[in-house]
């Protein structure tokens, strides 16, 4: 008698089990996303500025409409994530949890170029869309085809390079610069790319580099560096750095008070916080990346940004990484579904509207993006680019007070 | 000349990194791995006394400094004495003493985190140029190195000139035979590393006003200390101070004369070098 | 040659069934299970080749990451020219080299000033390439794409950890081990019978750097871009010393007591807490030093001592009555 009751009883419990689960597969509500991104070590700096934030904002703004339309229905956007420590292996086993265990229905790519593409061979493995946003490097479209999961908004390091050496021809030829160039780069990857592709392109449009080095990462004082440089009489200094050198150069340069008409730093400068430490001495000085400020579009983003986040994005790559979310956002309500696969060939072929304009990824790769900006009264403002329009006209350095 | 001056500024602001160092590992013998984030904390400390408080920075060490020698003798007292009293010899507390600032270094560093992100932070305070003989220096720069020696001045009075400080030096070179002449060793390897503490935050405060920091950057300066005391000899200050002169005057001349990218390739050459030819330092005594 | 004793055999024995088990994991999970297990792998080899050296001399040396870091390079430098074998081979060269030349510079001095070499020698060894990449050619990152998976450089680190058990307990055997053992005991005996201490030092440190090289070789493919910054990372230095030093580096197969439960913790941690791991790992730390001071195996010894103790005392009172 008692064995039969119990039978019964499991029974009833592994059906209503079944039920249960079966129900369960069938009531998915939320989709459920994942990043992996630095929270701690030396990346940590950039992503709490251009990356964490901007995904804050999206799933706040996502979640405030209702969520994404997936065919019939509207699902609110869940986020899961993890920090990798600026370390490859972590990141790469934070994607392996992520997608076997947590079992999410979309991955964001990581921060940093180091680290996109790492965890590239993984996620394209489990069939992600990867739309990598923080990984500029030349080598988009062999990645592209390597990865044709994978897609490149940020540009080309050699992009950057020479649109700056345009930048500089341009005010040259305007009788605003003349042909003496200083250039310093840091001793790592990105600086190092930016270096061996802006130097040639500087000489083929005719400067003469009078003063030429580069600086191990992490050096805080540039006195020597400045100096050299400043005795070398150039009439523009071009330093391809990183967030706390972009900082010391410039203050480097307002006390040694470098005489030149055009200065630019490398990464950070579009950091918000490059105005605020530098006050005036900020003005005109041109840095990597830059947004139309002036378009309507960024600005409605900078204010909920600060209103949602409590920080102020930054104007390169925060607005970047927000456009790759949004073309996520409409890549899923496209293919009517969370199949991945249909999501990749919606982002392949479609046309997104976003804070950054109008997106259309052509061979995976976004073509058309902002390589210089320049700090104009507060404001850094897109001044060169690869085609995107709306550029700002160029000014010169005036003094550093 | 302009590398010599440069070279100077520097040094000076290397000394304010290791003078606190020198004492702590002098004197109460702890390797302290997480000399570096205390500087930190007290870069992170002035930055908010200063943007929120809008307090000068050079006034604001007389709130750090205290407050740096309170924590530290906190930190001796309950974490580091209990190793202290464990050891069986000297070399087991260095071990011990490693890997306690160790896990010390990593709790701070989570508490900066926490508080405040891993965003790089930096402030401007002083940064006008002041012309000396014909260049321009951070005016910043040139009082930290002023603060530098007058805080290495009034050290190396008090060790040498008063009878608290000449019972820390006895310590420093042979804590039992200190025991044995009456010195409260305990207590005086507390004070010297609350001092420390004390000392390093004070440095922290002034290296704010030209640096761009963030919570993990506690590692960079621990190095730097470490390599300078240990090449200015255990223990002592003018060691501590004439190394670190050294190292800034080299740093500047390889940085300025060969190739910026080699400037710690040259430390460490210096730093294998000294300890080659002179194993104790260039002012330490052979080991007791 | 001494023949093994008996419980060397049945060691022996556990050793091949426990690498033996563990092969096989990547028939049964390719996804997450697999790269926690290559994590624990990748840590053994590491963490037991610096008890190699570290555990006898009781030097600590926080040089993991450069040595990782030339063998890591060795590859992402060769691949185009050179069969992978030959590669990783060419990095425990390199490594074993640099150990070479830092343990004559530093290893006749005392403890400490070993202990602040090694944890720069990471950082110089990264500027050095660094330096030498930028003058020489005109990027930095390199890319190594293979065909390897995880599973196969899972059960590569598994084969160097077989290497480095059978090799460490050769060694142990062997004249060298022996000298180590009354250097680690008492240094000033050891000169006065005539060994070189400096010399058997610096073999060791040499054997255990060309390990540590091997695996940073073997774990070139699955970084698909070696920077310097990422291959002479000095958290590995850490990570090491710290699940060495929980297992305890008494034994050789100490230190896995260590790697298992500190990779299986951390990796709960980073999970739960993506905001918290710095603060985990220095109370971690702490409660190693305060804790366990001569790590897992450390107090697994104690207990058996103390349950020995127990077992007689319990005997001679039944004995009594």
């Amino acid at each position: 008698m008692e064995r039969r009751s119990i039978l019964k009883a499991a029974a009833a419990l592994a059906m209503a089990g079944m039920v249960g689960t079966m129900g369960g597969a069938q009531a998915q509500d939320v989709i459920r996303i994942g990043a992996s991104a630095p929270k701690t070590g030396p990346l940590a700096g950039g992503s709490a500025v251009s990356y964490w934030p901007a995904i804050q904002l999206w799933i706040h703004d996502v979640n405030a409409r209702g969520g994404i339309e997936v065919g019939a229905k509207k699902m609110k956007v869940e986020l899961i994530e993890y920090d990798d420590r600026t370390s490859n292996e972590e990141a790469i086993k934070n994607v392996q949890r992520l997608a076997t265990v947590d079992k999410v229905d979309f991955i964001l790519p990581p921060y940093g170029t180091g680290i996109n593409l790492a965890t590239a061979p993984i996620i394209a493995r489990y069939g992600y869309p990867h739309i990598a946003v923080t990984a500029v490097t030349d080598g988009v479209d062999e990645f592209a085809k390597r990865w044709p999961n994978s897609f490149w908004t940020l540009g080309t390091s050699s992009s950057f390079a020479i649109t700056l050496a345009d930048v500089l021809k341009g005010m040259r030829d305007k009788g605003q610069i003349g042909s003496r160039v200083a250039v310093v780069n840091v001793a790592d990857a990105f600086g190092i790319e930016l270096a061996s592709a802006g130097k040639p392109a500087l000489q083929k449009a005719g400067f003469e580099l009078v003063y030429d080095s580069s600086y191990p990462l992490g050096t805080q004082d540039f006195a020597t560096i400045m100096a050299a440089a400043q005795g070398a009489r150039p009439d523009a200094f071009v330093a391809f750095s990183y967030p706390p050198d972009t900082f010391a150069l410039t203050k480097q340069a307002a006390i040694s008070d470098l005489q030149v008409k055009a200065f630019y730093v490398g990464v950070a400068t579009a950091f918000p916080a490059f105005a605020k430490a530098n006050g005036p001495a900020a003005e005109g000085v041109l840095g990597a990346g830059g947004v139309n400020a002036a378009s309507p579009a960024f600005q409605a983003f900078f204010k909920r940004h600060v209103e949602v986040t409590g920080k102020e994005p930054d104007y390169w790559a925060s607005a970047v990484q927000y456009s790759s979310l949004e073309v996520l956002e409409q890549a899923i309500k496209a293919a009517g579904s969370l199949d991945k696969a249909a999501v990749i060939e919606k982002v392949k072929s479609g046309s997104f509207d976003t804070v950054m304009g109008n997106w259309t990824f052509e061979g995976n790769v976004i073509r058309k993006f902002w390589t210089v900006g320049q700090w104009q009264k507060g404001v850094f403002h897109g001044v060169a680019s690869t085609g995107t329009g709306g550029e700002t006209a160029v000014i010169t350095k005036q003094g550093w007070k | 000349m302009e590398i010599l001056i440069n070279g100077v500024v520097l040094g000076g602001t290397y000394a304010l990194i290791a003078v606190g160092l020198t004492l702590q590992y002098g004197v109460a013998r702890i390797m302290n791995l997480a000399n570096g984030e205390n500087l930190v904390l007290a870069c992170f400390g002035a930055f908010w006394l200063f943007s929120a408080f809008a307090i000068n920075p050079i006034l604001a060490i007389a709130l750090i400094a205290p407050a740096a020698f309170a924590l530290n003798w906190a930190i001796y007292r309950h974490a580091l004495q209990p190793l202290v009293r464990r050891a069986k010899n000297r070399g087991q507390l260095e071990v011990d003493s490693i890997l306690a600032t160790f896990g010390l270094m990593f709790i701070l560093q989570g508490v900066m985190l926490l508080g405040f992100g891993g965003a790089y932070f930096n402030y401007s305070f002083l940064s006008e140029p002041v012309a000396i003989l014909g260049a321009n220096y951070g005016l910043n720069r040139i009082v930290a190195l002023g603060a530098a020696l007058a805080i290495c001045g009034s050290l190396y009075a008090f060790l040498n000139f008063t009878r608290p400080g000449t019972a820390i030096r006895a310590v420093a070179v042979n804590p039992q035979a200190a025991g044995l002449v009456a010195i409260d060793v305990a207590k005086a390897s507390a004070f010297a590393f609350a001092l420390g503490g004390a000392l390093t935050a004070a440095s922290g405060a002034l290296l704010s006003t030209f640096y761009t920091f963030n919570a993990a950057m506690g590692v960079v300066f621990t190095m730097k200390a470490l390599i300078i005391v240990i090449m200015g000899g255990v223990g002592d200050v003018r060691g501590a101070i004439v190394a670190a002169l050294l190292l800034g005057l080299a740093e500047t001349a390889v940085a300025a004369l060969v190739d910026p990218g080699l400037t710690l390739a040259a430390t460490y050459l210096l730093f294998v070098l000294v300890l080659l030819f002179r194993p104790q330092g260039i002012f330490g005594r052979h080991a007791a | 040659m001494i023949r093994p004793t008996q419980s060397e055999w049945k060691l022996a024995g556990l050793a091949i069934l426990g690498l033996g088990t563990a092969a096989l994991l990547p028939v049964v999970d390719e996804g997450y299970y697999l790269s926690i297990a290559l994590n624990m792998a990748l840590y053994a080899v590491l963490c037991t080749a610096w008890t190699l050296f570290s555990g006898p001399t009781h030097y600590i040396s926080l040089a993991t990451a450069a040595f990782f870091g030339i063998g890591t390079y060795a590859v992402a430098l060769g691949i185009d020219a050179l069969p992978f074998p030959v590669l990783v081979g060419l990095g425990a060269l390199g490594a074993a080299l640099l150990a070479g030349l830092v343990g004559a510079a530093t290893l006749r001095l005392s403890g400490v000033y070993f202990v602040i070499f090694t944890l720069g020698l990471a950082e110089l060894v990264r500027q050095l390439v660094t330096w030498a990449q930028t003058s020489f050619t005109t990027s930095v990152g390199l890319y190594v794409f293979t065909d390897f998976t995880e599973k196969h450089i899972f059960w590569m680190l598994l084969a160097l950890a077989g290497a480095v058990y059978l090799i460490g307990w050769a060694v142990n055997r062997s004249r060298l081990g022996f000298a180590m053992r009354i250097i680690g005991n008492d240094e000033t005996v050891a000169r006065h019978v005539g060994i070189n201490t400096a010399r058997a030092k610096v073999a060791l440190f040499m054997l255990s750097g060309a390990f540590i090289g091997a695996t940073g070789a073997v774990l070139a493919p699955r970084f698909a871009y070696v920077e310097p910054t990422s291959a002479f990372n000095p958290m590995i230095s850490f990570q090491v010393v710290i699940m060495a030093l929980l297992g305890g580096t008494g034994r050789l197969w100490a230190p896995l007591l260590g790697v298992i439960p500190f990779t299986i913790l951390f990796d709960w941690v980073t999970a739960r807490f993506p905001n918290h791991t710095s603060l985990v790992i220095g109370f971690a730390f702490m409660a190693i030093v305060y804790l366990v001071p001569r790590g897992v195996s450390g107090l697994l010894a104690d207990i058996r001592r103390l349950s020995g103790r127990l077992r007689i005392a319990f005997a001679e009172g039944a004995g009594r009555r």
